[in-house]
C-alpha cells in the first residue's frame, strides 16, 4: 500500500502549492504528471503481475486508483479549488458529483432490481401456476 | 451498408419515389395545402422585398430580444402542427367504434401520436420557454445581452433545424411509430427498419445541441452578468426559476444525447445496447431516457412558475409573498427532479423497495410545489387584484394545476400506478399539468410581456375569448379521459370495440374543438392587436405598473437595453426605483460596446440539417460532404475577428432623447 502514502503526499503538496500560486505553474503540472503516471503504473502492474488472487479485488483496487486519478486531474490540470470563480466552480463540481452519484447508483440499483424480478425462473412461474 | 455500391445508392441512399406519400390522400392534400401556403408566403416575402430585411435584422441577429421573439414564433407555428395532430387523434377516437375503423389507418395513427408528443414537448413548449427566458432574463438582470450572443443565435437555428426535420418527415418518408420516447426494442432496427425512428433520433440530436448550448448560455448570463447590487437573493423570481431550469438543462440533456447516440449505434452499426439478444437490455434505455425525461418536465414547469411569480405580484399590487421560500422551493424541486425518474416505469419489474423509494420522493415534490401555490394565494390575499388577461391565465392555472398535481400524487402510489399505468388516466394527468401549468403560464407570459416586446398591448377582448375557450375546452377534452382511464382504457389505441365508451370520446373531441377555437381566437388577437396598435400603444414602457427591471426600459427596449447599467437595491428593483422618484439619466451617455450580427449560426444549423437528413436516408456521400462543410464553416467562423462594434454616444443620446420626448408627451 505504498500508493496510499503517495496519494497523501499528493494532497499535502497541493495544499502548500495553493497558497503559493493559484494558477498554472510548471511545478503544478509536473506534480500532476508524476502523480498521474504513478497512479497509472500501479494498476497496470497489478493487472499484469496478477497481484491479487481474486479478480474482483483487483477490479476494486483499480477503480479506487481511477478515482484518485480523477481527483489529481481535477486539481492539477483543471485547477479546481474552492476559490476559483468565487466558489461557483466548486459548487458546480459538487452538484455534478451529486447528480452523477444519483444517476449511477440509482441506475445500478434499479437495473439490479429489474433483473432480480425478471430472472428466467420468475418468468416461468405464471406458466407453471395453473 | 448497401448491397451494390452503385452511384444511385451512394447519392440517394434509401430515398426513392416510394418515400413520397402520393398514395395517402390525407397526406397528399396536406402536402398540396402546405406547398400552396409556402409558395404564397415566399412569394409575398419576395414581392415585398423582405428577404434582405429578414436576413439582416432577424435571421443573423444576435440580439437576445429578437432571438427570443423568433423562438416564440417557432413555438407558436409548431403549436399549430402539434394541435393538428391532436385534433386528428380526437376525431379518430370519437368515430372509430365497432364496425367503423375511422379515417386513419393504424400505422398513420401511430405516427401521429408520436409526432404530437415529440412536437408539443420539444418544439412547442421548449422553444416557448427558451424564448421567454431569452427575452426576459437579460432585461430583468440589467444586462445588455446574453453571455455568448453568437451561441444564442446558433442555438435557435439548431432547434429550428430539428423542428424542420420533423416537419419534413411528414412528406418525405415517415415519422416514428413508437411513442414519443421511442422505447426499444420497438424502436430498434429489427422492429422499425424504416426511416421513422432515424428522423426522431436526428431531429432530437440536432435540436438537443441547441437546447444544451442555450442552457449553458443563460446559466452563465445569470451567474456572471447581473447588474451591480443584484445579489442572488435579490434576483427576480423569474430569473431564479430560469437559473434552476438551465441548471437542469445542462445536467439532463447530455443524458438524452448519450442515450439517443447508443440507440443510433444499435440501428446504424449493429451494436446491442438495447436489443433483446447478445446481452442487450432495452430496460436500460427506459431507465436512461427517463433520467433525462423527468427533469425535462421540470425544465418546462419551473419557468412557468417564474412567470406566475411575476404576474401575481404585478396584478395584485403587492410584493411577492414568501420570496425566500419560493427560492428554496425552486431549488428543492431542481434537486428532487433527479430523484424520481423511476415513477415513469413502476410496472417494469422493480421490487417493493425501489418502487416505494421513488414513490415517496415523488410525493415529496408536491410539498415545495404546494408551498409555491400558497405563496401565490397569500400574495393575492388582500391585494388590489386587476383581472387582466395574464392574471386570468394565472388563476386558471392555480385551479387546473392543483387538480393535475393531485392526480399526480395518486399516480405516485405504486399500487395505484399498477392499475393506472399507460391508461388514459395518465394521459389526462400529464396534459392536465402541462397544459394547465406550462401552457397557461406561457400564455400568461406572452400576454404579460408582449407590450414590452412590441410596444403595444394585446387586445384584451380576444385574449379573454381565447382564455375561456382554452380553459373550458381543456376541461371538456381531458376530464372524460380521467373517467375512461379509471375504467381501464389504455392509451394509444386507434380503435375501440365497446360502444359504451364512445360518448366520452365524443365529449373529448368536443373539447378539442373548443381548444381549436381558443387557438383561433389567439391568432385573431394577434391580428386585431396589430391593427389597433395605435390605440393599444404603450408609451411609458411600463403598461402594467409592474415591479421588475425590464419595465424601466422603453417598449420595445433599445438595442442596448440600458443606456446605463442600473444599480439594484431591492428584489422589485423597478418598483423600488419608482417609490424613490427615480429620474432617468438624460445626458452624459457613453458609446456602448455591442456584438455584431453574423450568419454563421444559420449556416451551421442549415448544414447540420442536411447532415441529419443524409444520415436518415443513408446518403453516405452527402453525409461526408456535409460533415466536412460543417467543420470548414465552424473553423472558418473562428477567423471572423469583426465580432463587435460600438454604438456611438451620439446615437445613444438620440435614442434616449426620443424616449424623453415620448415620455413627456404622454404623462
Amino acid at each position: 500500500m505504498s500508493a496510499h502514502t503517495d496519494v497523501q503526499h499528493g494532497h499535502d503538496d497541493e495544499h502548500d502549492h495553493d497558497d503559493g500560486a493559484s494558477h498554472a505553474t510548471l511545478r503544478g503540472y509536473l506534480t500532476g504528471f508524476v502523480l498521474a503516471a504513478i497512479l497509472t503504473i500501479i494498476p497496470f502492474w497489478l493487472v499484469m503481475s496478477g497481484g491479487f488472487e481474486k479478480s474482483s479485488t483487483t477490479a476494486i483496487v483499480v477503480l479506487a486508483f481511477a478515482t484518485v486519478q480523477i481527483v489529481v486531474h481535477v486539481i492539477y490540470f483543471l485547477h479546481m479549488d474552492t476559490k476559483s470563480q468565487g466558489g461557483w466552480n466548486m459548487l458546480a463540481l459538487i452538484f455534478t458529483l451529486v447528480l452523477v452519484v444519483i444517476t449511477l447508483s440509482g441506475s445500478i440499483w434499479i437495473m439490479y432490481h429489474l433483473n432480480h424480478n425478471m430472472m428466467p425462473s420468475m418468468m416461468q412461474d405464471p406458466r407453471n401456476l395453473p | 451498408m448497401s448491397k451494390s455500391p452503385d452511384l444511385t445508392t451512394l447519392i440517394f441512399g434509401r430515398l426513392t419515389w416510394d418515400a413520397i406519400p402520393l398514395h395517402v390522400p390525407i397526406l397528399l392534400w396536406t402536402f398540396i395545402a402546405v406547398m400552396l401556403g409556402a409558395v404564397a408566403v415566399l412569394g409575398a416575402l419576395t414581392y415585398f422585398r423582405l428577404w434582405g430585411y429578414l436576413w439582416r435584422e432577424w435571421f443573423t441577429s444576435i440580439d437576445h430580444k429578437k432571438i427570443g421573439i423568433m423562438y416564440i414564433v417557432l413555438g407558436l407555428v409548431m403549436l399549430l402542427r402539434g394541435f393538428a395532430d391532436a385534433i386528428m387523434m380526437r376525431l379518430q377516437q370519437a368515430i372509430s367504434f365497432g364496425h367503423s375503423v375511422g379515417y386513419l389507418p393504424p400505422e398513420h395513427y401511430d405516427q401521429i401520436f408520436t409526432a404530437h408528443g415529440v412536437i408539443m414537448i420539444l418544439f412547442v413548449a421548449m422553444p416557448l420557454v427558451t424564448g421567454i427566458m431569452n427575452y426576459v432574463v437579460p432585461l430583468q438582470i440589467g444586462a445588455r445581452d446574453v453571455a455568448f450572443p453568437f451561441l444564442n443565435n446558433f442555438s435557435f437555428w439548431m432547434t429550428t433545424a430539428g423542428a424542420l426535420l420533423v416537419m419534413m418527415s411528414l412528406f418525405v418518408g415517415e415519422f416514428a411509430r413508437t411513442g414519443w420516447l421511442a422505447y426499444p426494442p420497438l424502436s430498434g432496427i429489427a422492429q422499425s427498419p424504416d426511416v421513422g425512428v432515424d428522423y426522431y433520433i436526428w431531429a432530437l440530436q440536432i435540436a438537443g445541441v441547441g437546447t444544451l448550448l442555450s442552457g449553458i448560455n443563460l446559466l452563465v448570463t445569470i451567474v456572471k452578468m447581473r447588474a451591480p447590487g443584484m445579489r442572488l437573493m435579490k434576483m427576480p423570481m423569474f430569473v431564479w426559476t430560469a437559473l434552476c431550469t438551465n441548471v437542469l438543462i445542462v445536467a439532463a440533456f447530455p443524458v438524452l444525447t448519450a442515450v439517443l447516440a447508443l440507440l443510433a449505434l444499435d440501428r446504424y452499426v449493429g451494436t446491442n445496447f438495447f436489443t433483446t439478444v447478445l446481452g442487450g437490455n432495452a430496460m436500460m434505455y427506459v431507465n436512461l431516457i427517463w433520467i433525462w425525461g423527468h427533469p425535462e418536465v421540470y425544465i418546462l414547469i419551473l419557468p412557468a412558475f417564474g412567470i406566475f411569480s411575476e404576474v401575481v405580484p404585478t396584478f395584485s399590487r403587492k410584493r411577492l409573498f414568501g420570496y425566500a421560500s419560493m427560492v428554496y422551493a425552486s431549488v428543492v424541486i431542481t434537486v428532487l427532479a433527479y430523484l424520481v425518474w423511476l415513477h415513469h416505469f413502476f410496472t417494469m419489474g422493480s421490487g417493493a423497495s425501489v418502487n416505494s423509494f421513488f414513490g415517496i420522493t415523488t410525493m415529496i415534490i408536491s410539498i415545495p410545489t404546494g408551498a409555491k401555490l400558497f405563496n401565490w394565494l397569500f400574495t393575492m390575499y388582500r391585494g388590489r387584484i386587476t383581472f387582466e388577461v395574464p392574471m386570468l391565465w394565472t388563476i386558471a392555472f392555480m385551479v387546473t394545476f392543483t387538480l393535475g398535481g393531485m392526480t399526480g400524487v395518486m399516480l405516485a402510489v405504486p399500487p395505484a400506478d399498477f392499475a393506472l399505468h399507460n391508461s388514459l388516466f395518465l394521459v389526462a394527468h400529464f396534459h392536465n399539468v402541462i397544459i394547465g401549468g406550462v401552457l397557461f403560464g406561457l400564455f400568461a407570459g406572452i400576454n404579460f410581456w408582449f407590450p414590452k416586446a412590441f410596444g403595444f398591448r394585446l387586445d384584451p377582448f380576444w385574449g379573454k375569448c381565447s382564455f375561456w375557450f382554452w380553459v373550458t375546452g381543456f376541461y371538456f377534452a381531458f376530464m372524460p379521459l380521467y373517467v375512461l382511464g379509471m375504467m381501464g382504457v389504455t392509451r394509444r389505441l386507434s380503435h375501440f370495440d365497446d360502444p359504451s365508451l364512445q360518448i366520452w370520446f365524443q365529449i373529448a373531441a368536443f373539447g378539442a374543438v373548443l381548444i381549436a377555437l381558443g387557438i383561433l381566437c389567439m391568432l385573431i388577437q394577434f391580428y386585431v392587436s396589430f391593427r389597433r396598435r395605435e390605440a393599444l400603444r404603450d408609451h411609458t414602457g411600463d403598461p402594467w405598473d409592474a415591479r421588475t427591471l425590464e419595465w424601466s426600459t422603453s417598449s420595445p427596449p433599445p438595442v442596448y437595453n440600458f443606456a446605463f447599467t442600473p444599480q439594484i437595491h431591492d428584489t422589485d428593483a423597478w418598483w423600488q426605483m419608482k417609490q424613490h422618484n427615480y429620474r432617468r439619466p438624460v445626458d452624459g451617455f457613453l458609446a456602448i460596446h455591442m456584438p455584431k450580427n453574423t450568419g454563421a449560426g444559420i449556416i451551421l444549423a442549415g448544414i447540420s440539417m442536411v447532415f441529419g437528413f443524409a444520415m436518415i436516408w443513408h446518403m453516405w456521400l452527402l453525409v461526408a460532404l456535409s460533415f466536412l462543410a460543417l467543420l470548414v464553416v465552424a473553423i472558418g467562423h473562428t477567423f471572423n475577428y469583426e465580432r463587435d462594434y460600438y454604438i456611438p454616444a451620439d446615437e445613444v443620446t438620440r435614442v434616449e432623447a426620443l424616449r424623453t420626448e415620448q415620455l413627456a408627451s404622454h404623462v
